[in-house]
């Protein structure tokens, strides 16, 4: 449904329910959550494959982690899981996790280093998309068995070089890092696939939940673990219905047949604020919008230009205008509640202030192509670009396109301007940091494309060395610092300007507490809800 | 000569009777319609600009990932031969494996063409029910106020926005009454109550005599179905009311009112039964267009139907998924055509 539909549906409703009320006729049990989402991405619950939203929201609820994150209590960083303890060794390289006891998987079998250090090896070995999250500490299919140990009741890990113990343990509370029971998962093996066939649609954790069914774009069921080491979960059930449009999800909770309601537009946030017995959540996501400059176009190369572009942004006006309630100004590579997130926000719109500098470079009667997806928010975003910087003496050619069309140009740095978003792949800053500010060789035949600032051709010059030393700092606060730093320089010199972080809104029933979405660094969790 | 009479004789029978020869065709023309249908979609999924290998390994992912996956689907083969690999496994029931759930597409269409048969055919049913008369009635009405609102109503239902009235209908009957059952096939606490055997929950939850499943069944299908049956009402009716009129200026209606004959035996039984046939393929393309599955009723009413299930698959590059679709939604429209046409001899006897 395009926007002006979704605008008229919005004021239809609202003005129906202006004039009548729509009682709360149903509640959900006082043991139960339902939750309305759109849960069309899931594609597999296989934690050693699983690498979507919705996805992440099952796996996080069924699979305890060797570290994890408190829900209530994200500002904290990563804590003892299912590992009670653990200690590094002198050089660095190795972590050894002492298991906690007596916890046990829905099987009902014990959870023990043995099951840790197969799940580990497991996702190493099957290499699916996630992998790249273990594998990028140097674990290959080879040396598995001895890079990740087993002794009595610890495992330990040995990475090929030095990391910072922060960024190793981040990403051990990624999906990824699920455990799974070895027992239960190898007697359902097919085919040397390690049960992953299984897997995708089946559940062996030893977390609050299990999974009771997974229908494809209809509905996610799970039960509680009364056993869960942490306690019984207070949701004996949760519910997870796929429920496509925003005004139905908005019915259904002002109906009172569902708790949560996770796709609500703006339109439907506004109508249903203040409704009786309902509350909305912000909540900070880590998904980025940005434009970019390739550094190919002899133009936006110059220091100047580069930042007179970022002038040439209304954020205020875009945040308050179409991308109300949805996105918030943020313009650092990290995204606010990462560790060494900074919240300075520099740049506003200046067009005096962007035109003096273009004149400074020389830099006039620019005529310049951006590359887009066909995204209504994007595409609106890009609009607003275009007009600012006709202001500005820029003309600005919009290319809207599928994502392989405009991901295939702007991964072959054809493009002179990209408007794109970035989503973090796994919770340390390193995800982001790593392919923003980092590019070890700047040449067409080195194709690193998956690097952002490979794709715009930019030689970030110190701030790839100074990204490969946070990587490897040992003190969290001293590496938070070091990021905080290349941050600051980043935003005086890149070509990117980054704008906007998302925010997800939600729609609850006032009698839900503690429903925590897990914020930009992990997924929702629902076993400290009560109602 | 005798041997040219025996060939003469031969030329007279046909070879094969007649039922044989029939059926003959009719499969022939089933399997040329059908690989037509494959190729054309075949084609179109491989040339369209959209990547089922993005879609599955994301668009973050390194080269080396991204060849694996391309090869992996078979796509670095020339089209013709994924073209004969994909009818030489259709041959055999498989349609092949969704390509972002990695379950066989089999399976989901076995989940979601159920859903969307019941929707439909309960949609067809009221619009029939209501339909026909409504459009008999208007005719031999012609110009009165019955007609009046035969017309309005078929007007809203040509020009009314689907989505539109189905959230006014959920917001009236369901937000506001409460008469009805809201978005979903049926509520959270009867999810996976009855065994699924047809996959349509109203008739399997009467073969398990569970009236409570079918009570929250109905009160779920029928808001969506009344839907369907107000835009298939709205065709049918009109298709009615036209033929109708044709049939009520001809000359032997007016030789049977002449003849003294009650206007109701008029009406029914001379008139209506000549436009038995065209209503036959009225109803059938209404029919079809609903098996097709109404995305908008679908997304609005969180149906899990197969026209949300391609549209998805479609929006999601998961080509053999749409593909796997697009068969099975020809195959209805292929056997509803055949179907009408042995509907056609029953009623016209020209056709036998």
């Amino acid at each position: 449904m395009n926007r002006f539909n979704r605008l008229l549906m919005g004021t239809a409703i609202g003005l129906a329910v202006s004039v009548t009320s729509i009682a709360a006729f149903a509640e959900t049990p006082g043991n139960m959550l339902v939750i309305a989402n759109r849960i069309d991405d899931i594609t597999t619950l296989d934690p050693a494959e699983s690498f979507e939203f919705a996805g992440s929201d099952v796996s996080r609820n069924i699979y305890g982690k060797l570290v994890n994150f408190d829900p209530l209590n994200l500002e904290a960083g990563y804590g003892p899981d299912l590992a009670e303890s653990w200690t590094v060794s002198e050089d660095g390289k190795t972590i050894t996790f002492t298991m906690r006891d007596g916890v046990k998987f829905h099987s009902g079998n014990p959870v023990r280093a043995e099951d840790a250090a197969f799940s580990l090896r497991r996702a190493v070995i099957l290499n699916k998309t996630p992998s790249f999250i273990l594998t990028q500490f140097g674990f290959t299919a080879d040396n598995a068995n001895d890079t990740i140990k087993v002794d009595g009741n610890t495992v330990s890990i040995t990475t090929d070089k030095r990391y910072a113990t922060s960024f190793v343990l981040n990403c051990l509370t990624s999906t990824i890092g699920g455990i799974v029971d070895k027992e239960t998962v190898m007697a359902n093996e097919a085919d040397g696939d390690m049960g992953n066939t299984w897997l995708k649609t089946n559940s062996a954790g030893s977390g609050a939940y299990s999974l009771v069914s997974w229908k494809p774009n209809e509905s996610v069921t799970l039960k509680s673990n009364a056993d869960f080491y942490q306690g019984a979960p207070s949701m004996e059930r949760v519910v997870v219905q796929h429920v496509q449009e925003s005004a139905t999800q908005r019915l259904m909770l002002e109906r009172g047949d569902i708790d949560v309601a996770r796709n609500l537009n703006p339109e439907d946030i506004s109508g249903a604020r203040g409704g009786a017995g309902i509350a909305i959540d912000d909540e900070l996501r880590g998904r980025l919008m940005y434009i970019s400059l390739n550094q190919k176009h002899p133009e936006l190369s110059k220091p100047k230009v580069r930042q007179a572009i970022k002038y040439l942004v209304d954020y205020e006006g875009m945040q308050n205008s179409f991308l109300k309630g949805q996105y918030v100004i943020h313009q650092n590579f990290l995204p606010a509640t990462y560790l060494g997130a900074v919240d300075e926000n520099p740049f506003s719109l200046n067009i005096e202030k962007a035109k003096a500098l273009l004149a400074e470079a020389g830099a006039t009667g620019m005529e310049l192509e951006v590359g887009v997806r066909e995204a209504q928010e994007r595409v609106e975003i890009t609009q607003s670009l275009q007009n600012i910087w006709a202001q500005a003496g820029i003309k600005l050619n919009i290319t809207v396109g599928t994502a392989k069309q405009i991901l295939g140009r702007y991964r072959a740095r054809e493009l002179d301007v990209y408007m794109g978003a970035w989503g973090p792949d796994y919770p340390d800053p390193h995800t982001n940091a790593g392919t923003f500010a980092y590019n070890p060789v700047n040449t067409d035949e080195a194709k690193a494309t998956g690097l952002l600032a490979w794709r715009n051709a930019w030689d970030t010059g110190g701030l790839t060395a100074k990204v490969d030393a946070a990587v490897i700092e040992g003190d969290r606060d001293v590496r938070a610092k070091m990021y905080q730093d290349i941050q600051s320089e980043f935003r005086d010199i890149s070509p990117f300007a980054v704008m906007f972080q998302k925010i997800e809104q939600t729609g609850r029933s006032e009698a839900v507490q503690n429903l925590n979405l897990g914020g930009a660094i992990t997924a929702v969790s629902y076993w400290p809800v009560t109602k | 000569m005798a041997s040219t009479d025996n060939n003469g004789g031969a030329r007279g029978r046909a070879p094969f009777p007649p039922w044989i020869l029939t059926t003959v065709r009719t499969i022939g023309s089933i399997v040329v319609t059908m690989l037509g249908l494959m190729f054309i979609t075949f084609i179109i999924g491989r040339v369209m600009p959209i990547d089922p290998v993005l879609a599955i390994v994301g668009e973050q992912a390194t080269k080396a990932t991204y060849d694996a996956a391309y090869q992996q689907l078979g796509l670095d083969r020339p089209i013709l031969v994924q073209f004969f690999y994909y009818v030489w496994d259709v041959l055999h029931g498989d349609f092949g494996d969704s390509l972002l759930n990695a379950r066989p597409v089999v399976d989901d269409i076995k989940r979601v063409f159920p859903a969307t048969l019941e929707l439909a055919t309960l949609g067809v049913f009221m619009g029939i029910v209501l339909g026909v008369p409504l459009g008999v009635i208007a005719a031999v009405k012609r110009g009165s106020w019955i007609d009046q609102i035969a017309r309005v109503i078929a007007l809203v239902g040509y020009s009314m926005p689907i989505f539109w009235l189905g959230l006014m209908g959920l917001l009236v009957f369901y937000g506001i009454l409460g008469w009805v059952g809201g978005p979903g096939r049926v509520g959270i606490f009867y999810v996976d109550v009855v065994p699924s055997v047809t996959g349509m929950i109203l008739i399997d939850s009467m073969l398990d005599g569970n009236w409570e499943v079918f009570k929250d069944a109905f009160s779920h299908i029928i808001l969506p179905a009344s839907l369907l049956g107000y835009y298939s009402l709205a065709y049918i009716s009109r298709m009615t009311r036209s033929f109708m009129l044709e049939q009520m200026s001809a000359e032997y209606i007016v030789t049977a009112r002449v003849k003294g004959m009650s206007e109701a035996a008029v009406i029914w039984r001379h008139a209506f039964k000549n436009i038995r046939v065209q209503l036959i393929t009225v109803i059938a393309l209404s029919y079809a267009n609903l098996l097709e599955g109404s995305v908008l009723t679908e997304i609005i009413f969180s149906w899990p139907g197969i026209g949300q299930y391609i549209t998805t698959a479609l929006l999601s590059a998961d080509m053999n998924a749409v593909l796997g679709g697009t068969v099975v939604v020809g195959l209805v429209f292929v056997l509803l055509n055949i179907f009408s046409d042995l509907l056609y001899k029953v009623f016209d006897p020209r056709a036998k």
